[in-house]
C-alpha cells in the first residue's frame, strides 16, 4: 500500500474525467456523479490511511519515501550560485516526483478525510428543485481541487508544489464563481484570483532564487544545501523565505493579501468548507512547515511570520465580532485561525501549526457545513439577525454547531483547546516566542470565543426573527447532510487528543500521549521544536546544522541530495533537564488557565450581551458607534486597496488608453492618410505620365497610319488596276528599255 | 487576204486579253468579273494552242487541255465563293464589298 501512495492524487482525477466529460451527457444522474466523486475521495482516503499506517511501521528516520515518475522538465544547463564556488552551471531537471513523509501523510488524511465528508454533504447541499445544471461541473471542480491539493502536499519539490499551488488557486477561482450569473460571485472569483496572483508572483521569484542558490528545487536538495552552506541569518535565505511567505499570505489570506477570502464566501458553502477553511488556505502553512529548515535559518523572517500571523489573527477576530453574515463571520474566523497557525510557525513550533491546521480543519469544516445547513433550511438566508431560535427546527445542526463553537472557542477537552493552547504556550516559550505574542494570541482567543458564541446564540437561541414564510419551511436537512456534521463533530471533540500538552500528560492522557503524539510523529519533518521549549533551541539547531558532514558533490558540481535523509537535516529534539521541566510545567499551567479563563469570559460576555440582556447589544453599538463602524467596514481595507492599487491601475489604464487613442491611433491614422495621399499622387502620375505615354504612342501610330490606310481601299478592282498598271509598266520597261 | 498566220491568232488573243482586263477592271458584277477572268484565261489558251500549231510540238495543245480542266475547277470554286459571299452580304456588287478597307 505504501508504494502506491503516488496514486492518491490520481484517484480524484478519474472523477474529473468521468464527471467532467461524460456524466452529464451520457449518464445524467446526479446521484451517480455525487457518489462517484465521494467514493473516489474515500478510495484516496483508504490509500492514504494505508500509506500512513505503513509509514508508522517504519523507524522514524526512515519515514521518507520518494518516487519519481518521469522527468517533467528535462532542460539544459542553468546558472546557479553556490556559496563557495560562485556562479556555475547546473542541470535544470525537474522530475515529476512524489514524496511521502509524516507531514504529507497527515495532510493527505486531512484532505481526503474531511474532503470525503464534504463531498457527501455537497451531494445533499447541491440538490435543488429544479435540478442545477451545474451539478456535474461542481463535482468535477471539487475532485480536480482535491487532486491538485494532494499534488501540492505530496510533491517532492517546490516545482511540484507549484503545480498544486496554482491548480488549487484555479479551482478556488472556478468554485467561488460557481454561480457565475451572479455578478458578485464573478467579481469575488476574480478578486481571489488576482490577490492570489500577487502571492504567486512572489512564490515564483522564491523558486527562481532557490534554484539559483541551490541548483535544485527538490526539497531534500534545498534543505541539505541550506544546512550545509548557510549560517543562521544569511541574507539570501531571508530573502527567499520572505518571498515564500508573501506567497503564503496570498494563498492563506494573511495581511496584506487577505481581502479575497471574505468575498470567497460567494461560492457554495461546501466550497467554503473544503477550500476556504479546511484545506486550500492551509497550503501556506504547509509550505512554511515544509520549508522549516530554511525558515529556521532566518530569525528575521520568523519574526515577520509570527508578527503577521498575530496581527492577522487579531484584525480578523475584531472584524468577525460585528459581522452579521454567518459565512462572513466564519470567513474572518478562518483568517484569524490561519493567523494562529502562522504565529505558531513564526515562533518555531511548526508541528503545532500543523496540529492546529488539523483541528481547525475539523471544526471549521463542521462550522461551515452547519452554517450551510442552516442556510439551506432557511432559503439561503445568511443574516443571523433574521434567524433566532433555529434549534427548534434543526436539532442535529444545532448540536453539531455547538460542538464546533465550543471547539474553536477553546473549551477544555475539545480539539481547539489542545491546539490553541499549544500555540499560546509556544508563543510565550518557543524559540522566537515573546510574551507580547502570547498576549495577542490570548486576546484573540477571548475574541474568538466571543464572536463564535455571539453567532451561535443569535442564530440558534432567543426569539425567532425569521420571515414567517421562511420559518414555515424550516426543517432539519436529510441524513446525507447531517451525518458528515456528526462525524466532524466527533472529530472536533477527539481530534485534540493526538497532541496533549506536556503539563497534561498525566494518568490515561499520558498513555494516550505515549501511544501516538502528533508532534513526535511530525518530528522528522517539522523539527524538534515541539518537543521542547526555550530560546536556546535555535542555537542548538544551528550547531546541529553545523555538525552535518559535508554532502558529497557529484561531477556536475552540486550536492547529491538524494543520499541525505532529511531526518539528518531536520532538527533533533533537545533534551530538557528535569528542573527546567518543572518550571515550565508551572508556567504552562498558568498560561493554560489564563487562556481558558479568557475564552470562558468571552463566551460569558457574549451570553450576557446577546441572551441575558438583548438591549445591551444595541446600547453598546451606539456608544462605540465609531469603533463599530470601523470594524463593520472591515477597517476599510478594501477601500484602501481600491484607492491605492485598483484605482491607480484603472488610472494607468485610462492613461494608456489616452496614449493609445492619441499617439498610437494618431500614428496609425496619419500613416493611413499619408498613404492615401501618396496613392493619389501615384494615380495622378499613372493617369498622366504612364497612360499619356501609352496613348501617345497609340495616337502617333494612329494618325501616322492615316495616309497609308487610304491605300487599302478594299475595292478589288483598285487592286486589279494597280496590278495591270504595274504589269504594263514592267512590260514597257522590258520592251522599251527604260 | 492570205492564209491565217500566227500573228492573227496572237492578235485575237491580245484582243481577248484586253477585253478581259478591261472587263475585270470596270464591271461591277462579280459574276461578270469572273467571266472576264475566263476571257483572260482563254486568251492565254489561244496563245498556247496557236504557238503549238505553228511549231511542230503538241505539248502546248495538251497543256491547254489541262489548263481548261483547271479553269473549270477554278470557275466552280470562284462561283462557290460568290454564292457564299452573296449569302453573307446579300449583294454581288464589288463596289459594295469593301470590308478590307483600311
Amino acid at each position: 500500500m505504501i508504494d502506491l501512495f503516488w496514486l492518491i492524487p490520481l484517484v480524484p482525477l478519474v472523477g474529473v474525467v468521468i464527471n467532467g466529460l461524460f456524466a452529464k451527457r451520457f449518464i445524467g444522474s446526479e446521484n451517480f456523479t455525487g457518489w462517484l466523486a465521494s467514493g473516489l475521495m474515500l478510495i484516496a482516503f483508504f490509500i492514504g490511511a494505508g500509506a500512513f499506517l505503513g509509514l508508522a511501521e517504519l523507524p522514524p528516520e526512515q519515514r521518507h519515501i520518494e518516487i519519481e515518475l518521469y522527468d517533467w522538465i528535462p532542460a539544459g544547463l542553468a546558472h546557479m550560485n553556490t556559496a563557495d564556488a560562485g556562479v556555475e552551471s547546473a542541470r535544470f531537471t525537474i522530475p515529476f516526483g512524489f514524496q511521502l513523509d509524516p507531514l504529507s501523510a497527515l495532510m493527505v488524511l486531512i484532505i481526503t478525510g474531511v474532503g470525503f465528508l464534504i463531498h457527501v454533504y455537497a451531494i445533499g447541499y447541491m440538490k435543488h428543485d429544479p435540478p442545477d445544471p451545474g451539478f456535474y461541473r461542481f463535482f468535477t471542480y471539487l475532485n480536480l481541487f482535491a487532486s491538485f491539493m494532494l499534488i501540492l502536499v505530496l510533491g517532492n519539490s517546490y516545482a511540484m508544489m507549484f503545480i498544486g499551488w496554482e491548480g488549487v488557486g484555479l479551482c478556488s477561482y472556478l468554485l467561488i464563481g460557481y454561480y457565475y450569473t451572479k455578478k458578485s460571485a464573478g467579481d469575488a472569483g476574480k478578486k481571489a484570483f488576482v490577490a492570489n496572483r500577487v502571492g504567486d508572483a512572489a512564490f515564483l521569484l522564491a523558486m527562481f532564487a532557490t534554484f539559483f542558490t541551490f541548483g535544485t528545487l527538490d526539497y531534500d536538495g534545498v534543505f541539505a544545501g541550506a544546512a550545509q552552506h548557510y549560517e543562521v541569518g544569511a541574507p539570501l535565505i531571508t530573502m527567499i523565505t520572505l518571498l515564500w511567505f508573501i506567497g503564503a499570505t496570498g494563498k492563506s489570506a494573511q495581511i496584506p493579501l487577505f481581502v479575497w477570502l471574505p468575498d470567497a464566501m460567494e461560492g457554495p458553502t461546501p466550497v467554503s468548507a473544503l477550500i476556504h477553511a479546511a484545506t486550500m488556505v492551509t497550503a501556506g502553512v504547509y509550505m512554511v512547515v515544509r520549508s522549516n529548515v530554511l525558515y529556521s535559518l532566518s530569525p528575521f523572517t520568523m519574526t515577520v511570520v509570527a508578527v503577521i500571523g498575530a496581527a492577522t489573527a487579531l484584525m480578523a477576530a475584531t472584524i468577525a465580532m460585528v459581522q452579521n453574515d454567518i459565512k462572513r463571520v466564519l470567513a474572518y474566523s478562518t483568517i484569524s485561525q490561519l493567523g494562529y497557525m502562522f504565529l505558531a510557525c513564526g515562533v518555531g513550533a511548526y508541528a503545532v501549526g500543523v496540529f492546529h491546521l488539523m483541528t481547525h480543519a475539523f471544526f471549521k469544516a463542521l462550522l461551515f457545513m452547519a452554517a450551510g445547513s442552516v442556510m439551506h433550511a432557511l432559503h439561503g438566508e445568511l443574516d443571523m439577525w433574521k434567524m433566532g431560535n433555529v434549534r427548534k427546527y434543526m436539532p442535529i445542526t444545532h448540536r453539531t454547531f455547538m460542538v464546533g463553537t465550543l471547539a474553536i472557542a477553546g473549551v477544555p477537552g475539545l480539539a481547539g483547546f489542545f491546539s490553541k493552547d499549544e500555540i499560546l504556550w509556544y508563543a510565550w516559550s518557543g524559540p522566537n516566542g515573546h510574551p507580547l505574542l502570547w498576549a495577542v494570541g490570548t486576546l484573540v482567543a477571548g475574541l474568538t470565543a466571543f464572536y463564535m458564541m455571539r453567532m451561535f446564540l443569535v442564530t440558534f437561541y432567543g426569539e425567532s426573527r425569521m420571515d414567517p414564510h421562511v420559518e414555515s419551511h424550516a426543517h432539519e436537512n436529510p441524513p446525507m447532510m447531517t451525518y458528515p456534521l456528526i462525524v466532524l463533530a466527533i472529530l472536533s471533540v477527539l481530534g485534540g487528543y493526538v497532541g496533549i500538552p506536556a503539563n497534561l500528560r498525566i494518568g490515561p492522557l499520558a498513555t494516550l500521549h505515549n501511544n501516538f503524539d502528533l508532534m513526535t510523529w511530525l518530528e522528522p519533518v517539522a523539527g524538534g521544536h515541539a518537543g521542547a521549549g526555550g530560546g536556546d533551541q535555535a542555537e542548538a539547531d544551528t550547531e546541529e546544522h553545523a555538525a552535518i558532514e559535508s554532502v558529497p558533490l557529484d561531477d556536475v558540481g552540486f550536492a547529491r541530495v538524494a543520499e541525505v535523509i532529511p531526518a539528518e537535516v531536520a532538527l533533533a529534539p533537545v533534551l530538557q533537564d528535569e528542573e527546567h521541566a518543572e518550571d515550565h510545567t508551572a508556567l504552562e499551567w498558568t498560561l493554560m488557565l489564563i487562556s481558558v479563563a479568557v475564552a470562558l469570559a468571552g463566551m460569558g460576555l457574549a451570553y450576557v450581551i446577546y441572551i441575558g440582556n438583548p438591549k445591551m447589544a444595541t446600547t453598546l453599538q451606539q456608544r462605540f458607534s465609531g469603533l463599530h463602524r470601523l470594524l463593520f467596514n472591515k477597517y476599510k481595507v478594501d477601500e484602501l486597496y481600491d484607492a491605492l492599487f485598483i484605482n491607480r491601475a484603472k488610472d494607468l489604464g485610462v492613461g494608456l488608453w489616452a496614449f493609445d487613442d492619441g499617439v498610437v491611433d494618431g500614428v496609425v491614422n496619419g500613416a493611413a492618410s499619408s498613404t492615401m495621399q501618396a496613392a493619389d499622387a501615384s494615380t495622378e502620375f499613372d493617369e498622366r505620365v504612364v497612360d499619356g505615354a501609352v496613348n501617345g504612342v497609340g495616337y502617333t501610330l494612329w494618325s501616322g497610319s492615316g495616309g497609308l490606310r487610304a491605300l487599302q481601299t478594299g475595292f478589288v478592282q483598285n487592286y486589279a488596276l494597280i496590278i495591270v498598271i504595274g504589269m504594263v509598266a514592267l512590260l514597257s520597261a522590258y520592251f522599251f528599255g527604260f | 487576204m492570205g492564209t491565217l498566220g500566227l500573228e492573227h491568232y496572237l492578235l485575237l488573243s491580245a484582243l481577248l486579253f484586253g477585253i478581259g482586263v478591261i472587263g475585270v477592271l470596270v464591271r461591277r458584277n462579280v459574276i461578270m468579273v469572273l467571266m472576264c477572268l475566263e476571257l483572260i484565261f482563254n486568251a492565254a489558251n489561244i496563245n498556247l494552242v496557236a504557238v503549238s500549231r505553228f511549231r511542230p510540238d503538241l505539248a502546248g495543245q495538251i497543256f491547254t487541255i489541262f489548263t481548261i480542266t483547271v479553269a473549270a475547277a477554278e470557275a466552280a470554286i470562284g462561283l462557290g465563293l460568290v454564292i457564299a459571299l452573296y449569302r453573307h452580304v446579300q449583294t454581288v456588287n464589288v463596289d459594295e464589298i469593301h470590308v478590307l478597307r483600311g
